[in-house]
């Protein structure tokens, strides 16, 4: 690109509405800053802590239970404090970031993957095709995700051998996520095909032939995944409170990788007696994620829907 | 020049299946239903002229239209599009598919762009899609030139749809419908949803486009102030029907069929005639339609008949009438 290229690139997104949008939403920009925050710590965990917390040869009995630095017996060296078995919190925090992000994406990147041309064939064939593939929908959706994702990983889990547990743990968690929320997505991108398939720019393809496959990948699609898109930005957030909560029950990840669920969820049984760090900054943690993406979802779809423009 | 008859339109029927749910029909003893959109309707269109359907919403016209484009599924009848010269020796097939496709203009100009392409990408596609262009220089020039043409200059293909306004819009519709080389258009109501003073901008591009490239029209509208500066012939439908074809000017100086009169008498003048005829009652429901001539519950010189035989289109004079009254000159 050329330097006036660029400039002209640069000036164009400043003056593009969403560009507006953002910067006058003090709260999206403190959320989008603190996700990037902690996607950069999450992925970077190395680079902000000696610590690793799930290699057993670095831990020390003795290191047990430290409170935070600033309470009585602290220490500068674990910040927030360390667990029943001398990990540190803080690292600990990092690396389970990691999973429950990666966890929260990949899920959401199946469910749409399942959930977009599922919507768009049914939206587009209607008759028995629709009707087939948003029954089974809606059949899904009458099961709470998180009971499907339970049945996922149980049928797992007896089926394949002990020593692969481990292995597959998180593939298996996004699948169950995954599969449990592609319903929602289908019905979207399907009311939107809905709509667009009755346009004359669609006429006006099918009078040249093209087939229907290239009617939907380019005329379909690009006009009915933002609205998916939206949706899908809070669906990380709902994926990475479910992979909590499954963690949370002991179906989720091993706890040689734990997520922040899993850090709860050990954490939880030490809150009666004293040691309240070990729970409450992954659980302060997870809130602030979840929050952020939150946020920044509810921004894109107030941003991108006409209507409120 | 012999006249070449480009669009042969043979017993044309158009049904929609409007039945009830299967369990509901089964439990009722219902039997199936179908609205006869299109009911054997015939026409021809004669190479390098505008053929008119003109009649009220619901009449069936964008059906007509829509069935020649073959958007539509037919349930009997024949489509023939000549678009081939006949002195012509046979060509590639596909540049015979290019010479024997429809291409349309459509009502509404915002639905019938992709608002997510580029009016280059927009124009493009029929180019795409037949192999019209050599290479992407080409096809890019090709794009440039139907821009100018339509009155729209080159820079304005790397524009997205919604910067543009409603005419302009109809312009770029234009010249993608034009990018394949078509020889036949179909223009669905292609001004109703345009001001007055840009839908005359866009009915003399298009009459500018025929002469300069010997384009046949198939035209429907429901203004007759359009029909009267766009068409050759015109044909009056009531209820998927045609119950007249004449050719323009006797539409307008000596019209036949009762419905055709009344029509006509809708027109405002500035005379401000008091005693103006109207049309009474309503469209029948083309699921039930009436017997015999469909327009008879409305028409006030039906007989006994009317009511009970259909009528055909019979000659008279230039035109072609499908009325008993007129056939037995008591009109």
């Amino acid at each position: 690109m050329t330097k006036a290229g660029l400039i002209k690139f640069r000036n164009d997104f400043l003056d593009h509405d969403i560009t507006y949008s953002f910067l006058h939403s003090p709260a999206t920009i403190i959320a989008a800053l603190v996700t990037l925050v902690m996607f950069v710590m999450a992925f970077g965990a190395p680079l902000f802590t000696s610590y690793t917390p799930f290699d057993p040869g670095s831990l020390n009995l003795m290191d047990a239970f430290i409170p935070p630095a600033w309470e009585d017996g602290g220490t500068a060296l674990h910040v927030m404090g360390t667990d029943g078995q001398g990990r540190d919190i803080f690292a600990a925090i990092l690396y389970g970031t990691q999973v429950s992000l990666t966890v929260g994406l990949l899920s959401v990147l199946l469910s749409i993957g399942i959930g977009i041309p599922l919507g768009i064939i049914a939206g587009y064939s209607g008759g028995w095709v629709d009707t087939v593939i948003m029954r089974i929908a809606d059949i899904q959706l009458t099961i709470p995700p998180i009971l499907i994702a339970l049945m996922i990983d149980g049928i797992t889990r007896t089926s394949i051998s002990r020593d692969l547990h481990e292995v597959v743990a998180i593939p298996v968690l996004v699948a169950s996520i995954g599969i449990a929320s592609w319903p929602q997505y289908a019905r979207i991108t399907r009311s939107g095909t809905l709509v667009e398939r009755n346009k004359d720019y669609i006429a006006a393809a099918k009078l040249i032939r093209t087939p229907v496959p290239l009617i939907l990948l380019r005329h379909i699609l690009p006009n009915v995944i933002g609205p998916t898109l939206i949706v899908a930005t809070i669906g990380v957030a709902v994926a990475i409170i479910i992979e909590a909560t499954l963690s949370f029950l002991g179906v989720g990840v091993p706890p040689t990788t734990p997520s922040l669920g899993t850090l709860i969820r050990i954490g939880n049984s030490f809150l009666f007696s004293g040691e309240w760090w070990i729970t409450f900054f992954p659980a302060l943690t997870l809130v602030i994620l979840v929050l952020s993406v939150n946020l920044i979802g509810d921004w894109l779809r107030d941003t991108f829907n006409p209507k409120l423009r | 020049m012999p006249e070449q008859v480009a669009v042969q339109v043979d017993s044309l029927k158009v049904y929609f299946d409007v039945s009830p749910p299967l369990v509901t029909r089964l439990l009722n003893k219902l039997p199936r239903q179908y609205l006869k959109a299109v009911d054997d309707l015939s026409f021809s269109i004669t190479k390098g002229q505008t053929f008119s359907l003109v009649g009220e919403s619901g009449c069936g016209k964008s059906t007509v239209a829509r069935s020649v484009a073959g958007l539509c599924r037919i349930h009997d009848g024949q489509i023939t599009i000549n678009g081939t010269d006949a002195d012509l020796p046979a060509a590639r097939q596909d540049q015979r598919d290019a010479a024997e496709q429809v291409q349309m203009i459509f009502q509404s100009p915002y639905a019938s762009l992709n608002p997510r392409w580029r009016v280059r990408d927009i124009v493009a596609e029929p180019i795409r899609a037949f192999k019209l262009a050599r290479d992407k220089a080409d096809e890019r020039q090709q794009v440039a030139r139907l821009l100018e043409q339509v009155g729209l200059s080159a820079s304005d293909g790397e524009k997205y749809p919604h910067e543009f306004s409603g005419g302009q819009r109809q312009r770029i519709s234009i010249a993608r419908a034009l990018s394949s080389r078509p020889k036949f258009l179909i223009c669905d109501e292609p001004t109703s949803a345009l001001d007055v003073s840009v839908q005359a901008q866009i009915l003399n591009l298009m009459t500018q486009l025929q002469d300069e490239l010997g384009l046949t029209y198939l035209f429907i509208s429901h203004d007759l102030a359009v029909i009267d500066h766009m068409s050759d012939w015109v044909g009056v439908m009531y209820l998927g029907r045609i119950c007249e074809i004449t050719p323009k000017s006797e539409l307008f100086a000596n019209p036949r069929h009762p419905y055709t009169r009344m029509l006509l008498a809708t027109v405002p003048d500035l005379q401000g005639k008091s005693n103006r005829p109207t049309i009474t009652g309503e469209v029948p429901n083309p699921i039930t339609p009436p017997t015999g001539c469909y327009f008879h519950p409305r028409c006030p010189h039906a007989e006994d008949r009317c009511r009970s035989e259909r009528p055909t289109l019979q000659t008279h004079g230039p035109t072609r009438v499908a009325c008993h009254a007129v056939q037995e000159k008591r009109l």
